[in-house]
């Protein structure tokens, strides 16, 4: 079965489509130089954030190629407690909010099931039905999203002892297709939400966790008076979640007033 | 209560701000009734570290009473009424580099991993009011303090012994026995200290302890090398001498110190042009540090012996002598202090009267006069060597 997982995931990582779908291709491309025209056209502040940020979906929209369907984040960390420890808190899914700061729960439904709900861009709640489809306690666990999900999610954790008894070491790879295909991939990326970014810092939160029982934060500390430079620094800080209800614009102009 | 905060370069203020709170289930709440002023707290009054941010509760040695603990700090190890000493450096205990005793290295306590991570590679643990690449968490130049992983860094001490003896607990001596110990001093060495502040004066007296025969001490404030003579130190004035290399060369029968130790760090000071060239490049944001005393360091010391480090640098730095550094065979060391292997030996040995570290206080002041003190130890006015304050004296707030 340890097999069979790997070649999963080695099988997703190399399906691409090389050509991307045309339709949001094309949807980019028209969308985005509309929106580069409008803001162009207010003569605002605001207007040139608009047209940035449409001028770039149009630019991507020309990228033959430039939008995989399918996203894969990899990373591993080394945790100091025994394989069968980490695997026993991986498999209650419902601790996987604890440390993935996207998500908002997760809901277990059956005994290979569960049913996911995360934030997304613009704080949009995005949900899916998620399958164990692999899974040997100790070593590894695979699972993937159902079909009819918002978002297609498949992830693999493998654990293996460490040499010397240094504990465990962790590998994970998670193959996602973003919302609203190559658009919320690119608005994503504008928001400087790089997955294998969020994946390193979810396992380093995973490792904390597992570790000392808690989560390292000075959020809610005391400090003193704040500027609003540095208000606007944490709308775009890639390590927090998307604030719901935050616009869009909010954050591109944030970076923008930063860079 | 009240709070010493950044708001700029060179620009610190009083601030009335809201009480630290518990956050995580082994965080303790401290009722501080001593703080001081580090040097290394003068890189960020100079807005040398980056990642400071306008609000941010400055202060990493400080000591008080434990008046709040979370659920997860089981009675054994800490509970309210606990007289404390906490150290700089935040470490969970538990993680791969805490078990190896590198505790300054710990994986686990800084929230802004990835920030330092950008910059070194990897994050060192995190740290009281030290930037937010080093965890962004509120300092104890205040009237309380939040302390995470409080069941393993705070030392608890009796009552009979008063602050100012142990609170230098929570950095410098640690920092400086560190800085002696990493320096492989064998009986008999000659051990070189650059930079009379502090940490060098601990390290001085450390290396006395640890069997040196000689210690050189090495400053330009004649205040400040006339402490270090009092511990036994032979002292050059490097602003009275054309040559410091040379002159060390000669004072050592052309051999050269056993062992250097740089408690300068970045902001180092010297006569020639080399000094302008750094302080230019820091000027220009190309380079963190002015490394000086690093470069003398490593040009001095005899062939196959060893540099520490416990002065503090923040980045890439230019002009390394590297090739003196390899073909001399050095070995050098250094690294944020291990705070818990030293705190309770130390402890040991002030109880003992082998030392007393409250040599090294020149002021005591209320918490409100501290934006002032600031600069009157960074202009080393008033033969100023080490200021603590009173987060309750006279003028301040009531609790």
């Amino acid at each position: 079965m340890n097999q069979t997982a790997s070649i999963h995931a080695e099988n997703a990582t190399i399906t691409r489509h090389p050509s991307g779908s045309a339709l949001p291709r094309w949807t980019a491309l028209i969308g985005g130089g509309a929106l580069a025209v409008l803001g162009l056209s207010s003569r605002s502040k605001a207007g040139v954030a608009l047209a940035a940020a449409g001028g770039a979906l149009a630019y991507l929209g020309t990228q033959a190629g430039a939008f995989p369907k399918e996203m894969v984040a990899r990373s591993s960390v080394q945790l100091n407690c025994s394989p069968h420890e980490a695997f026993q808190f991986w498999r209650n899914f419902e601790n996987l909010p604890r440390f993935m700061r996207h998500l908002e729960s997760v809901t277990t439904t059956g005994e290979r099931r569960s049913r996911w709900i995360a934030i997304g861009p613009v704080g949009k709640r995005l949900r899916w039905d998620a399958e164990i489809v692999a899974e040997r306690p100790g070593e590894l666990i695979s699972w993937r999203s159902l079909e009819g999900s918002d978002v297609m999610l498949d992830g693999f954790v493998e654990f293996q002892a460490a040499p010397a008894n240094r504990g465990t070491v962790l590998f994970a790879t998670i193959i996602y297709t973003p919302p609203a295909g190559a658009l919320g991939k690119a608005a994503a990326k504008m928001l400087g939400k790089d997955p294998s970014f969020l994946m390193r810092q979810d396992l380093r939160r995973f490792k904390a966790l597992v570790e000392t029982g808690e989560i390292p934060t000075v959020e809610g500390q005391t400090h003193g008076p704040r500027s609003r430079l540095a208000g606007a620094a944490r709308l775009i800080d890639p390590d927090q979640p998307f604030p719901r209800g935050a616009k869009f614009s909010e954050a591109v102009e944030a970076k923008r007033r930063l860079a | 209560m009240k709070a010493v905060c950044w708001m700029g370069k060179e620009k610190l203020s009083v601030e009335n701000v809201p009480e630290p709170k518990i956050l995580n289930p082994r965080d303790a709440i401290v009722r501080i009734t001593r703080t001081a002023i580090c040097g290394s707290d003068l890189h960020l009054y100079n807005g040398f570290m980056p990642t400071m941010e306008q609000g941010d509760i400055l202060g990493h040695e400080f000591m008080g009473e434990v008046v709040e603990v979370g659920p997860g700090i089981k009675p054994d190890k800490l509970k309210a009424g606990d007289r404390v000493v906490v150290p700089f450096t935040i470490a969970c205990g538990n993680c791969f580099f805490c078990k190896q005793q590198l505790w300054s290295c710990c994986d686990n306590s800084n929230p802004n991993y990835w920030i330092a991570e950008q910059l070194m590679g990897y994050s060192p643990s995190g740290l009281f009011g030290y930037t937010h690449m080093l965890g962004g968490y509120a300092g104890g130049q205040a009237q309380y303090a939040r302390v995470p992983f409080a069941d393993v860094g705070p030392l608890k001490v009796p009552t009979g012994i008063p602050d100012d003896k142990v609170l230098f607990l929570s950095d410098i001596f640690p920092t400086g026995w560190m800085g002696a110990e990493n320096a492989n001093i064998r009986p008999g060495d000659t051990v070189a200290v650059f930079g009379c502040g502090p940490v060098g004066q601990f390290a001085i007296r450390s290396a006395f302890l640890m069997g040196a025969e000689r210690v050189i001490a090495i400053d330009r404030f004649p205040y400040r090398l006339r402490m270090a003579e009092q511990a036994g130190a032979e002292t050059v004035n490097y602003e009275e001498t054309d040559d410091l290399i040379q002159l060390l060369k000669d004072m050592t029968a052309n051999i050269g110190p056993d062992s250097c130790i740089d408690a300068v760090g970045m902001e180092g000071h010297t006569d020639s042009p080399l000094f302008y060239l750094d302080r230019g490049k820091q000027i220009l944001r190309i380079q963190p540090d002015r490394p000086i005393a690093l470069r003398e360091c490593i040009l001095v010391c005899r062939k196959g012996g060893t540099v520490s480090v416990p002065g503090v640098y923040g980045g890439f730095i230019d002009k390394m002598p590297i090739g003196q550094f390899m073909n001399k065979a050095l070995t050098m060391k250094t690294g944020q202090t291990h705070m818990m292997r030293y705190m309770k030996p130390l402890f040991d040995r002030i109880e003992r009267g082998e030392i007393d570290p409250s040599f090294v206080i020149s002021h005591v002041v209320p918490i409100d006069e501290a934006p002032k003190m600031y600069q009157v130890f960074r202009d080393k006015q008033d033969h100023c060597t080490k200021v603590v304050l009173d987060p309750w004296a006279d003028g301040a707030l009531a609790a």
